[in-house]
């Protein structure tokens, strides 16, 4: 109760508050360029600015990850174009090792933070919230503004590092020290790490101001009757988000900085005992290499989980307003999250089992890991119910999360392989560990990012991307996602160790040269596929198929109270008071009853 | 290349050209006809891709399961341990992989949409959610006391019988220490590491270092006798990676590590058992540690006791490649007799035949 009346005199004070903006917003309706597109307060603008930078990052990994496993798919071939665009990192036409690390290092760091970080809740949490809850715009539009601009700082110190001499970080995008932190022992540990490091920093600055404005604006800007628990699932996920977020990437940083130290000051925190060749031994003494292993994953195992849980919840929404029926179990969805998001703080030195850590410690972690799947076996079989008995509307987006659903179980329950130490002893650092975070958080996340794109798309551009473009890239990239990572399960199994530029000398590995040629090629594939999907994207933004209808999906939440190409401060009027939950589907055979439809007298309760 | 761009082009050209007239011939024949029509399409193509992906799973499993090392067995008494939990965690999950992703592709299917169907209001059943909160976590609870159990038999004290080696990381190769004689290690100090002749930075005024025998690339054991690794690593972090023994370890600089494991069968006994005569137990380095991480490899001999016996016996301490003229083979008579290095008088000629063979 107490806490009820609270939210609601916060939302209250909010509203009235939010009402003044209005007013005052509606003198202003001249806009410049630099105001409207490039310096722009407008948390809807914001979200488009992160997409379109996800997107050309997206672009960009995905490349590189094409150029690497060229390599790794024809190990004895030469093209000579490489040289041509690549230069001295690709002499003959082959790349170098150099490149080859450079290469995966830069993909993994680019896919992880600035795509499924960035592109992913900067988009959507910057798009959604304020839409769904009710608000106007977010608590603070101008940290808001300068977190996209310190993502785009972020983007362009990481982008410059290509061009060195020494070229980029090569390190693997985990940056473990000792190796990130001599430059002798690896020419990518020279500048390239600098500017790897400047460029984290930067996107750590970005991620806290976007994440501390998310947490403020659901806690205290929900419209009238929004409680928390009548909030779309969107939102929760979107709100677990941040806290992760917040209280992780200052754990990272704080790593960065010691290496920072070690690097340019001389310090020994995570250098000990080492003699590099060539160079002779270094001074330093008594550093730990696992100290920084431990501060990134506390970072690191939240991190997927941060990638993760936006998925989720865009994922809950779609399924249950394209199925026309309420999402299944709405209480254990949003437990399961809290669960995950608990968890998520209690598993990092999973990462760890090998690094020679106490095995007792090691046990506790086991436990701990395992645990998560519960949570996440909930979310599973809520969504399976969602979908049971429900009648189906195949939209984009709906088919991008039942992609989801799948991709999530299948690389889920290899987590259960790795996450039980005694395995892990087996699968560690092999393809099998590639096939299972790709699977679990990379396509699967990315098609979440996808199904929210092909849902909102409506409300961020007023027209529609076209149909048929947006099943031909699902059903390719479904398949072929399925036909890059499931047989590496297989080379897992042989202990095909990751991050080896060539196995034709492994009398061990040598057996899947045939295996990773047909992996390559139906990457090459799924990536061209892609290309489909951003020419739809930018060419429906213009030429697409104008939205005349309020609410094209029948859909519950609020944002599809707004008109159809919304203003700054997304409501001309009022903001609408809300007085049900979001998932009111077919209920007393209504289609759908919107979040602002008051409750009948007659109404059935559940 | 260029024609290849070409076609590309052209592909992209044609699929679009498809997709924009679809979207005008819905508008023609009204949009929620065409709407309907692309659900029944897409509602059938899901029972297609689940019948489609079973059957590559299953195509995928006959094409390379003889390819892993799961059909030739592990080699070590843990390998195997390993794999039949292994196995057992494959049913579970593989289990419910095939379960869910039938209900769900079939759900997909079967609740496609339809103009009689009247959706069921079920937003929740305590009953089903607790069953499938306790059901994972009793089976998953299972999966951790196997898994326990093997951690802690994998991960405690080695038997004390097991041959001890110590196995230093460098960029990009391997060094092997046995203790010599006296079964104990010398004292070592980095800052003591010289290429030409001190590897791995002995302190030669150590007496137990003067009989410490240090190789590179091949490292000796014996089978079925436990052997344990002290894991180190002289400039970044390695990882000793046993594939065939199913064991893993990291190589960090400053904090010894240590593994231990029993091997089963000889390298001979392994080239007849997987029927390749290239057969070799490899040691990779599993944890990137610069641009040659991937030409890291070293080898592991496993050879009967008495192979052993003889193949020790014709190691000279490390001290002597440091200090030629205390080498009693290379100089007059020995000044340090403690130090004097085996003779070949305990070689059998057996042993000495089957030496040539390795």
């Amino acid at each position: 109760m107490s806490t009820e009346a609270v939210l609601h005199t916060h939302s209250d004070v909010a509203l009235g508050h939010h009402d003044a903006h209005a007013d005052h917003h509606e003198h202003h309706h001249h806009e410049t360029f630099i105001s409207k597109y490039v310096f722009s307060m407008d948390h809807k603008m914001i979200a488009k600015q992160f997409l379109i930078t996800g997107m050309v990052w997206a672009v960009l990994g995905g490349l590189m990850s094409v150029l690497f496993r060229l390599q790794l798919g024809y190990p004895d071939s030469t093209f000579p174009w490489l040289e041509d665009i690549l230069g001295k990192w690709a002499k003959g036409g082959r790349i170098t090792p150099e490149a080859y690390y450079a290469l995966v290092t830069t993909h993994g760091t680019v896919l992880v933070f600035f795509v499924l970080t960035a592109g992913l809740s900067g988009t959507f949490a910057n798009f959604l919230i304020p839409l769904q809850i009710g608000a106007r715009d977010m608590a603070s539009p101008f940290m808001n503004m300068l977190s996209y601009w310190f993502f785009f700082a972020a983007s362009i110190v990481m982008l410059s590092s290509v061009f060195l001499e020494t070229g980029p970080f090569s390190g693997g995008w985990t940056a473990y020290p000792p190796l990130s932190a001599l430059g002798d022992a690896s020419p990518g540990s020279k500048t390239g790490m600098d500017l790897w490091l400047v460029s984290m920093a930067l996107f750590v600055v970005s991620s806290l101001l976007g994440g501390l404005n998310y947490i403020a604006t659901v806690l205290n800007m929900r419209t009238k009757g929004m409680s928390m628990t009548r909030m779309p699932l969107t939102i929760w996920a979107l709100f677990f988000t941040a806290v992760l977020g917040v209280l992780s990437f200052p754990v990272l940083f704080s790593g960065f900085i010691l290496l920072i130290f070690d690097r340019n000051f001389g310090t020994s925190f995570y250098l000990s005992d080492i003699f590099v060749n060539g160079v002779g031994a270094l001074p330093n003494e008594g550093g730990s290499a696992i100290l920084y292993q431990h501060l990134f994953w506390f970072l690191g195992h939240p991190e997927v989980y941060i990638i993760l849980l936006p998925a989720m919840g865009m994922v809950s929404e779609i399924l249950s307003t394209n199925a026309r029926k309420p999402i299944f179990g709405y209480m254990a969805m949003v437990g399961s999250m809290f669960a995950i998001a608990i968890l998520a703080f209690l598993v990092w030195a999973h990462h760890m089992f090998v690094t020679g850590l106490n095995p007792f410690l090691g046990s506790i972690f086991v436990l701990l890991t395992l645990l998560i799947a519960v949570p996440s076996a909930i979310k599973v079989f809520n969504w399976l119910t969602t979908l049971w008995r429900g009648n189906i509307r195949f939209t984009p987006a709906m088919m991008f999360s039942i992609g989801f659903v799948s991709l999530f179980i299948s690389g889920g329950l290899t987590g259960i392989w790795l996450g039980n130490s005694a395995l892990d002893i087996h699968l560690h650092d092999t393809y099998f560990v590639i096939a299972h975070f790709h699977i679990v958080m990379g396509v699967a996340s990315m098609f979440g990012m996808f199904a929210g794109i092909y849902h909102w798309y409506p409300k961020m551009y007023g027209t529609y991307l076209n149909n048929t473009l947006g099943y031909v890239h699902f059903w390719i990239t479904i398949a072929g996602a399925y036909l890059i990572f499931w047989p590496m399960h297989y080379e897992g199994l042989a202990g095909m160790p990751r991050r080896y530029y060539d196995y034709s000398t492994w009398e061990s590995f040598k057996q899947f040269a045939d295996l990773n040629r047909f992996i390559s090629t139906v990457a090459m594939i799924v990536f061209a596929a892609q290309l489909l999907f951003l020419f739809n994207f930018f060419y429906s933004i213009f030429k697409g198929r104008k939205v005349t209808t309020l609410n094209p999906w029948g859909s519950n939440t609020l944002e599809w109270t707004t008109p159809i190409r919304p203003g700054h401060g997304n409501w001309p009027g009022e903001i609408p008071e809300v007085h049900r939950w979001a998932y009111d589907y077919g209920k007393d055979g209504k289609e759908f009853l919107s979040q602002t439809t008051p409750v009948g007298e007659d109404e059935s309760h559940h | 290349m260029y024609l290849t761009i070409a076609v590309i082009v052209l592909i992209f050209v044609v699929i679009f050209q498809i997709a924009k007239a679809s979207e005008y011939v819905s508008v023609l024949k009204g949009e929620e006809k065409s709407r309907k029509q692309n659900n029944k399409i897409n509602g059938f193509l899901m029972i297609v891709f689940l019948v489609l992906g079973l059957v590559g799973v299953w195509y995928c499993n006959e094409l390379y399961y003889s390819k892993t090392l799961i059909p030739q067995g592990a080699a070590s008494v843990q390998g195997e341990m390993v794999d039949s939990m292994l196995m057992l965690t494959l049913w579970v999950t593989g289990l419910v992989f095939v379960a869910t992703q039938i209900l769900l592709f079939w759900f997909s299917y079967k609740y496609q949409e339809d103009d009689n169907r009247k959706v069921f209001y079920f937003p929740h059943n305590t009953n089903l959610e607790l069953l499938w909160t306790v059901v994972p976590a009793i089976v998953l609870t299972v999966l951790v006391v196997i898994g326990l159990r093997n951690w802690f038999s994998f991960t405690g004290e080695a038997p004390a019988n097991a041959q001890v080696i110590e196995v230093t990381g460098k960029q990009f190769g391997w060094i092997f220490r046995y203790p010599g004689q006296d079964k104990e290690f010398g004292k070592k100090y980095y800052k003591n590491i010289d290429n030409s002749n001190n590897s791995v930075g002995l302190i030669w005024d150590d007496k137990m270092a003067q009989d410490d025998i240090v190789t590179e690339q091949t490292m000796y054991v014996v089978k079925d006798k436990p052997v344990k690794l002290i894991i180190g690593s002289r400039d970044v972090i390695h990882d000793v990676g046993l594939v065939h023994f199913r064991m893993k370890m990291d190589a960090v600089p400053g904090i010894p590590t240590t593994m231990w494991f029993t091997p089963k069968y000889t390298t001979k006994e392994m080239k007849e058992k997987t029927n390749n005569p290239n057969f070799a137990y490899e040691i990779s380095c599993d944890q990137m540690c610069g641009n040659s991480h991937y030409a890291m490899k070293g080898i592991i001999e496993v050879v009967t006791q008495a192979e052993y016996d003889a193949w020790l016996a014709k190691q000279k301490p490390y001290y002597y490649a440091a200090f030629p003229e205390k080498d009693p083979a290379v100089s007059k008579p020995a000044a340090d007799s403690t130090v004097k290095p085996t003779t070949a008088k305990s070689l059998t000629p057996v042993a000495q035949k089957s030496i040539v063979k390795i």
